[in-house]
């Protein structure tokens, strides 16, 4: 028996009931080795090829906590203006689990190595909002099941498994959020730009690849809906299974309106754990644990408290690179950009590229003009990142030199950078070898003026006339010569100087 | 007066994964009424002024370099597994989400 | 060669050193006697009989081409079933890992290999070191040397009953609240508990992480020094290990064979040799005593208030710490696995169902119990207040260490019983731990050597020390073994019934 949910119209939901909700993040770190051994981390490597006794979990075997995954987390743990613990201990989170060798997981319970932080994120349209940052604390990964035998893999009806401990001990930080309060129909915007924004600082930092799609980054989203502002908290579900930043966004949508359904029925919304169905667009619960889980945490007896010295902190808190919605507005004014232009820079993932053109030489402006313009009509087509276009932020810079120089103008420069992107060569070398480039020699231009005027006799007696107009044709007639290489403001000069020398 | 009882023992071999038939469950219902009540006695001395020790050494701050190492080959992470398929552990049918 | 193995570990060292016999002589005069006695004793899970002598080959070959040897070389050993061997069966006495091979070896077993001292093999235990007799083994009882209707103490018998039956002249033993102590108390044998930290714990089978160590078990307390100082010191694979350097062992113990022991303060623990111990326990306490203070040692009373609480506090320690440390037994990755004989077969339930099949009622008692005192609403009035008298217990040790040296006792209540006596009781017969178990807790090394017998049963005498301080073990223990067997005539164990030999 599974019915289709009701759902509440979106706009309604939110016009009647105030949602608050709750992000855990987890990422999963870069590092060379596991957390607590010396296992490698590749991805993609084939199963089980990456484990040692420690991460199998085998009898016997010991942890021993990896020096730079505390750094990642103490980093994580200042970009996101946390305190720092000045001491913490790992604990045991116990429950049984095949992917879960020691059938406990090593993780922190009552003393995170960071908490009490903020994060301020910015939406779309500018409005920023100030998240707070209840901990981030380290933890180990779980290995991976495949379900065999049910339909689409899936573990409902699957008839075994089978697992890979190769993910099993790769570090992780897990980073919860406060309830996030008063944000209204904007929840599932804020959830997302949150998540996105996380995202950003993990690359910044370098401490994570942080790809959603690899889940190297995953969300759990939480969310309970309460009729006023005023009113105390609702129930909440936790949503799993989150794997993109549309699905963040869409879960929070779609629980809302499941949610304000239930809430409408008169009925009581199920503290429960749903998962999240990209296909469907839709959450369906979890099994419903008979036993609440009690996880009994202790303190890890195999790990000894971590103390990290204040001059630790100190020197990784210098070590902070710029966090990115800061630097972007640096740069914005920098660059002059205005609000709209420089949003735009900033979701097509362009930041970067036009810091390094203008490195390169080109003006803010014309390195907008390049990346936002032409290339990303071009990445689009190909449907393709910008990054990932075969031109080079240097090569752009060239290119401008070379318009800036009158050597090009835009729309040679165009054909040049068509030439570049077929993987011709450098903007220089297309240019030589397509033969390319604004004739600026006058008695070329004199001769190709001459013809044009011989062609089209009567211009000439009508320019003396007093009538400018009619000069346009003229200088189409030379451009169309020189195949669009003149310098059109030269051939205009030198046209009307001909007219009025005879 | 049981200080732990029958059924409180049942919900505890659930929790640890360990089947006990009912002979066993009624026994160890018992016995281990008495240790929880020989045990209950550190209540008794444990102020709340005194700390707690977790490690009988006050070691801390024990860090390992971030190099990969040898990782065991993989015939060695099988071999003693009851069922495998394809390099993976071969386990019986999972009925929670994770 | 018939006394090969009746030699010590440093006699044979001498003796391989100097030529006088080969380290294949010595293997396999050892793995004879264990052929001939081991069907009555039962020490032995498991003969390594290849691989013990593949390697007293290797190290005659070596030895012959002049290459340096370790002092050990040659010495062969039995190594408790709780260690992880490469290769070779490890099953910590339990059928729920019936046929484990190892991918790997224990830190300790490295340097065993590293020292060149043929394994012999695995020997028997209470099933995951849970328990004070051996009987708590999947795999039958252990027979006590001096009377094979007793137990040999445990969780490590095995171990003990081997030295004490002459199948090997070392063993490696572990101890979490009496395992390599008591036995050696109620064989007649030497056995060190290593400050908490000393030994790698990189390869052990954990039953309770923060009160595990493991330990020499031999005949005489300067062939414990020898296997302490091979085993011990720093291992970057175990978090709470020390990286403190080893005193001087070895060279403790052989100062304190000279006998004298002026200025040593020796405090007797006034509640550690009370109520409940056997009168001839406590007689032969005080004549050690009078040894003592022969040699020039100065003998205090000094009081341990908190004691008292000690057993309770490890009977939620250690289960509580041990239940999680075995729920990785469970049918998927190693082991035994049990389908459930009806309903569905799902991971769940094959869990379960193996870990009913595979766990003994010792081990089961005690991962309820841990269970029960971890759960949510318990914690704090049982795991937690047990760490708070962990504390106090260790506060007490710290205020006897500065009215002492050393602290003494008998290092159990009794000599060995009938085996079956106590299987009924379990609060029994874990009242036979409650001298050694202070120590335990603290983390402060502690030792057993034969003090004499009562009713022809051997008697142990514990003498503990302050954290990182086990060479004050070796001088005080060695100076009282050399006092002891002067007045016997020669070792304790020369006075054991002679074990009747299958052909």
């Amino acid at each position: 028996m599974s019915t289709a949910p009701d759902l509440v119209d979106y706009d309604d939901a939110v016009a009647r009931y105030d949602p608050v909700i709750g992000i855990e993040v987890h990422v999963e770190l870069g590092t060379a080795s596991k957390m607590f051994d010396g296992a490698p981390t590749v991805f993609g490597a084939p199963p089980n090829t990456q484990v040692t006794p420690v991460s199998l979990g085998l009898p016997g075997s010991l942890p021993v906590v990896n020096r730079t995954a505390v750094e990642s987390a103490i980093l994580i743990g200042l970009a996101l203006n946390c305190q720092i613990a000045e001491v913490c201990r790992f604990a045991r989170k116990n429950y049984f689990y095949p992917d879960v060798p020691k059938n406990f997981q090593i993780s922190q319970y009552d003393e995170p190595i960071a908490f009490d932080g903020w994060l301020d994120v910015e939406l779309e349209d500018g409005t920023v909002l100030r998240v707070e940052i209840e901990r981030a604390h380290m933890e180990e990964d779980a290995g991976k099941n495949t379900h065999v035998g049910g339909a689409s893999g899936r573990i409902h009806g699957a008839e075994y498994s089978l697992v890979d401990y190769n993910r099993a001990g790769i570090p992780l930080v897990e980073i919860v959020t406060r309830p996030i309060a008063g944000v209204g129909e904007r929840a599932p915007e804020v959830a997302r730009a949150y998540v996105q924004t996380l995202r950003d600082i993990f690359r910044g930092l370098g401490v994570s690849e942080a790809r959603m799609e690899r889940g190297n980054v995953r969300a759990d989203v939480n969310l309970s809906l309460r009729p006023s502002p005023d009113a105390p908290l609702g129930t909440r579900t936790e949503t799993k299974n989150v794997n993109s930043f549309r699905s963040v966004e869409r879960a929070v949508r779609y629980e809302i309106c499941r949610q304000a359904a239930v809430l409408d029925a008169g009925a009581t919304v199920i503290q429960e754990t749903r998962h999240w169905h990209e296909d469907t667009g839709t959450t369906t619960p979890g099994r419903v644990k008979s036993d609440a889980e009690d996880y009994r945490y202790f303190p890890e007896p195999d790990l000894v408290p971590l103390a990290p010295s204040r001059e630790w902190v100190q020197e990784l808190r210098a070590r902070l690179p710029e966090m990115p919605v800061a630097r972007w507005h640096r740069l914005q004014t920098d660059w002059g950009y205005s609000d709209p232009e420089m949003r735009d820079v900033v979701n097509a993932g362009a930041v970067e590229l036009i810091e390094t053109t203008v490195a390169a030489g080109a003006t803010p402006a014309a390195a907008r003009k390049w990346w936002m313009g032409e290339l990303a009509r071009t990445a689009n087509t190909e449907g393709v990142d910008l990054g990932a276009l075969p031109v080079t932020p240097e090569q752009i810079g060239e290119l401008q030199r070379l318009v800036d120089s009158g050597r090009l103008n835009d729309q040679l420069a165009r054909q040049v950078l068509a030439g570049v992107l077929a993987g011709e060569g450098s903007p220089q070398e297309v240019a030589a070898a397509r033969g390319l480039g604004i004739v600026s020699d006058d008695g070329a231009l004199l001769a190709a003026v001459d013809e044009a005027l011989a062609a089209q006799p009567d211009i000439a007696a009508k320019v003396r006339g007093g009538n400018l107009g009619p000069v346009g044709s003229i200088i189409g007639a030379v451009m169309k010569a020189t195949r669009g290489q003149a310098d059109a403001g030269r051939v205009r000069e030198l046209v009307i100087e001909r007219i009025n020398q005879g | 007066m049981s200080t732990i009882s029958r059924e409180e023992v049942a919900r505890l071999a659930g929790l640890a994964r360990i089947d006990l038939t009912d002979s066993e469950l009624t026994r160890l219902a018992g016995e281990l009424d008495v240790i929880v009540q020989a045990v209950a006695t550190v209540s008794a001395v444990a102020t709340d002024d005194v700390p707690a020790t977790s490690h009988p050494m006050p070691l801390s701050n024990v860090l390992r370099e971030d190099e990969a190492s040898e990782p065991l080959p993989v015939l060695d992470a099988l071999a003693a597994a009851p069922a495998t398929e394809g390099g993976r552990f071969a386990v019986p049918r999972i009925l929670e989400e994770d | 060669m018939g006394d090969l193995i009746r030699r010590s570990a440093a006699d044979l060292a001498t003796a391989l050193r100097s030529g006088e016999v080969s380290s294949v002589e010595v293997a396999q005069a050892h793995l004879d006697r264990i052929a001939a006695v081991d069907g009555a004793v039962h020490a032995f899970l498991h003969v390594c009989t290849d691989e013990a002598l593949a390697t007293a080959r290797e190290v005659d070959a070596r030895r012959s081409a002049g290459d340096e040897l370790h002092p050990l070389a040659g010495v062969p050993i039995a190594v408790k079933d709780v260690v992880v061997t490469k290769g070779i069966p490890s099953t910590a006495g339990s059928k729920i890992l019936q046929g484990w091979i190892p991918p790997y070896d224990a830190t300790l077993v490295e340097r065993l290999k590293a020292a060149g001292m043929p394994i012999l093999g695995k020997t028997n235990m209470d099933e995951f070191a849970m328990g004070s007799s051996t009987e708590h083994s999947a795999y039958g009882n252990t027979h006590n040397p001096w009377d094979l209707d007793r137990i040999p103490g445990g969780s490590g018998g095995g171990s003990a009953a081997a030295v004490a039956a002459f199948e090997a002249p070392l063993a490696i033993g572990t101890d979490t609240g009496g395992s390599i102590r008591q036995p050696a108390a109620v064989t007649g044998t030497v056995g060190t508990k290593p400050t908490y930290g000393g030994v790698s714990r990189y390869g052990l089978i954990a039953l309770a992480s923060s009160l595990d160590q493991a330990g020499p078990v031999s005949r005489t307390v300067l062939d414990a020094a020898l296997l302490h100082e091979v085993i011990g010191g720093h291992d970057p694979r175990d978090s709470t290990s020390l990286t403190d350097p080893l005193p001087d062992l070895v060279g403790a113990a052989r100062l304190g064979a000279n006998g004298d022991l002026t200025g040593v303060r020796v405090g007797v623990v006034h509640e550690l040799n009370g109520e409940g111990y056997q009168a001839g326990v406590r007689a032969r306490f005080e004549e050690a005593l009078d040894l003592l203070r022969g040699a020039g040692a100065e003998v205090v009373e000094v009081g341990c208030p908190h004691f008292v609480h000690a057993l309770a506090a490890y009977y939620l320690i250690l289960p509580s710490e041990a239940s999680s440390n075995l729920a990785r037994f469970d049918g998927m990755r190693y082991g035994l696995r049990v389908e459930p004989s009806d309903g569905p077969v799902t991971a769940e339930r094959v869990m379960g169902a193996t870990r009913g099949a595979g766990f003994g009622d010792e081990v089961k008692r005690r991962i309820i119990l841990g269970t029960y005192a971890l759960s949510a609403g318990y914690y704090d009035a049982y795991y937690g207040n047990a760490q708070k008298v962990r504390t106090l217990v260790q506060r007490d040790f710290a205020a006897a260490f500065d009215q002492a040296d050393v602290l003494v006792s008998p290092t159990a209540p009794t000599t060995a019983f009938k085996l079956g006596e106590k299987l009924d009781d379990p609060m029994a017969m874990y009242l036979n731990d409650v001298a050694t178990i202070p120590a335990n807790l603290a983390g402060v090394p502690g030792l057993s050597l034969p003090s004499g017998l009562d009713q022809g049963l051997p008697v142990g005498f514990q003498v503990l020390a302050p954290a990182r301080a086990d060479d004050r073990l070796y001088r005080v223990g060695a100076a009282l073994e050399m006092l002891l067997e002067q007045r016997w005539g020669g070792p304790l164990l020369a006075q054991a019934p002679e074990l009747a030999v299958t052909a």
